[in-house]
């Protein structure tokens, strides 16, 4: 069976502390059928959106990784004009430099003259996320591969901020999405429903406040284990760390905290589909994941 | 009871914040539903509706005060805001406005070598990017 070929863009994280999060990536669209290609060289794409309508500098970045895609494109290494990422973060970035310079033949201009160096920009690229190709490649294909049992476990999906805000690059309903419940159910486990699905971890602000992160960190998971959550899955390297590696802070505010594992999302799909332990990465994870799955029976 | 002059400062600054974020911050009609969906305002010294307002009023200390070095760039304001305002990018206006007098709100220096160890680069690459020049 020959795989689509789609381009694929890491972002920094994905190559260090957040391999969990690709290995497994990689992984789970080969056995959907998709080639995630990674382009021979790109660059960060300055993880956010400069907000500031005079910045046209901070934009040059991720828009120097779109012309990487379409130079694949040219090359006919992959099959067709979109770039997916995993990272939450690098999808916002580089869909709304997309929009800027699509929405704005000045700025592009200046863009490209500005990069003369390389080939200019023609706008050709579109910027999916991963589950955008979940949602295309259908929830079936994902019931086909899922071969765990996974009926007792629960699992609370977090989206966090930038899959669904602002409005012109939300993968799904802002207020009320559903895609990646589809995705546990369709995995077969229990896709646990909290209002805190949404509600920013924090960010940035982890650097110089983390016990703000903190407080944000007890209030999502806390409320997720409330309903009866095993773990939570995200797709965010930031959000992990927020959630994950945080917990060490948070248990120091909160001494009566009970931690709980934060997987990626396609960490779980693997477990699902039954790939090789080694494509789970758990070795990247802060809180160990192995003892709720052996609880469960599902390792 | 206290009493605000606006002078010409005033206008100037509600305009040069209003030009930087590209809303028409005037529109805001202090509703507050931006104010009830931060993250981080139980953090904050003044909330982001007060924000909206020290600018609309054109009032300088409102750089001083800590509320847009604590915003996530979550974009839950801006997402919820019924007169469509970005008030990320206000937030956003107000820091550079800070940040372009060149100083950096954070010296990474002050973080110690385990945390830069321990933080992954999307963490110092965004925050670097918010709070510093």
């Amino acid at each position: 069976m020959s795989l689509k070929r789609l381009s694929y863009f890491p972002g920094c994280s994905l190559k260090t502390k957040a391999q969990n999060f690709e290995i497994s990536a990689i992984e789970v669209s080969r056995a959907l059928g998709v080639e995630l290609v990674e382009p021979e060289k790109w660059n960060c794409c300055g993880t956010v959106f400069s907000l500031t309508d005079d910045d046209l500098l901070h934009h040059l970045a991720p828009v120097r990784d779109l012309i990487r895609f379409e130079e694949m494109q040219s090359k006919g290494l992959v099959d067709d004009n979109r770039v997916l990422a995993l990272c939450s973060m690098c999808y916002n970035t580089l869909k709304r430099s997309n929009l800027r310079v699509k929405e704005n033949d000045d700025d592009l201009k200046n863009i490209n003259d500005l990069m003369y160096l390389e080939e200019d920009y023609k706008r050709s690229i579109d910027v999916i996320h991963f589950f955008q190709l979940i949602e295309e490649l259908g929830f079936d294909a994902i019931k086909e591969k899922a071969v765990k049992p996974f009926d007792n476990l629960n699992v609370a999906p977090y989206y966090g901020c930038m899959l669904l805000r602002p409005k012109e690059v939300a993968i799904d309903d802002p207020e009320e999405p559903a895609v990646q419940e589809h995705l546990i159910e369709s995995l077969g486990a229990n896709s646990i429903d909290f209002p805190y699905k949404k509600l920013c971890c924090g960010s940035y602000q982890t650097v110089n406040n983390k016990e703000a992160v903190a407080r944000l960190a007890h209030d999502i998971l806390g409320n997720a284990q409330k309903r009866g959550a095993d773990l939570v899955v995200t797709s965010c390297p930031l959000c992990a760390f927020n959630l994950d590696s945080r917990q060490k802070v948070v248990k120091e505010l909160y001494p009566d905290f009970r931690e709980i594992p934060v997987l990626y999302i396609t960490q779980l799909m693997a477990i699902a589909f039954g790939l090789d332990k080694k494509t789970w990465g758990f070795e990247y994870n802060y809180i160990d994941p192995e003892p709720v799955l052996k609880n469960k029976n599902i390792i | 009871m206290k009493t605000l002059t606006i002078t010409s400062k005033n206008v100037e600054f509600l305009e040069k914040i209003e030009t930087l974020s590209g809303q028409t911050i005037t529109m805001c009609d202090q509703c507050g539903v931006c104010s009830g969906s931060c993250p981080m305002v139980e953090e904050m010294d003044i909330m982001p509706s007060q924000m909206m307002r020290d600018v609309q009023l054109g009032i300088v200390e409102v750089l001083d005060t800590k509320t847009m070095w604590l915003c996530a760039s979550c974009y839950t304001c801006t997402a919820r805001c019924p007169r469509g305002l970005d008030l990320s990018k206000v937030a956003e206006a107000l820091r550079q406005y800070n940040l372009r007098k060149a100083m950096d709100y954070i010296d990474i220096e002050e973080l110690s070598r385990e945390e830069l160890r321990h933080l992954p680069q999307i963490a110092l690459v965004s925050g670097l990017r918010k709070f510093t020049s």
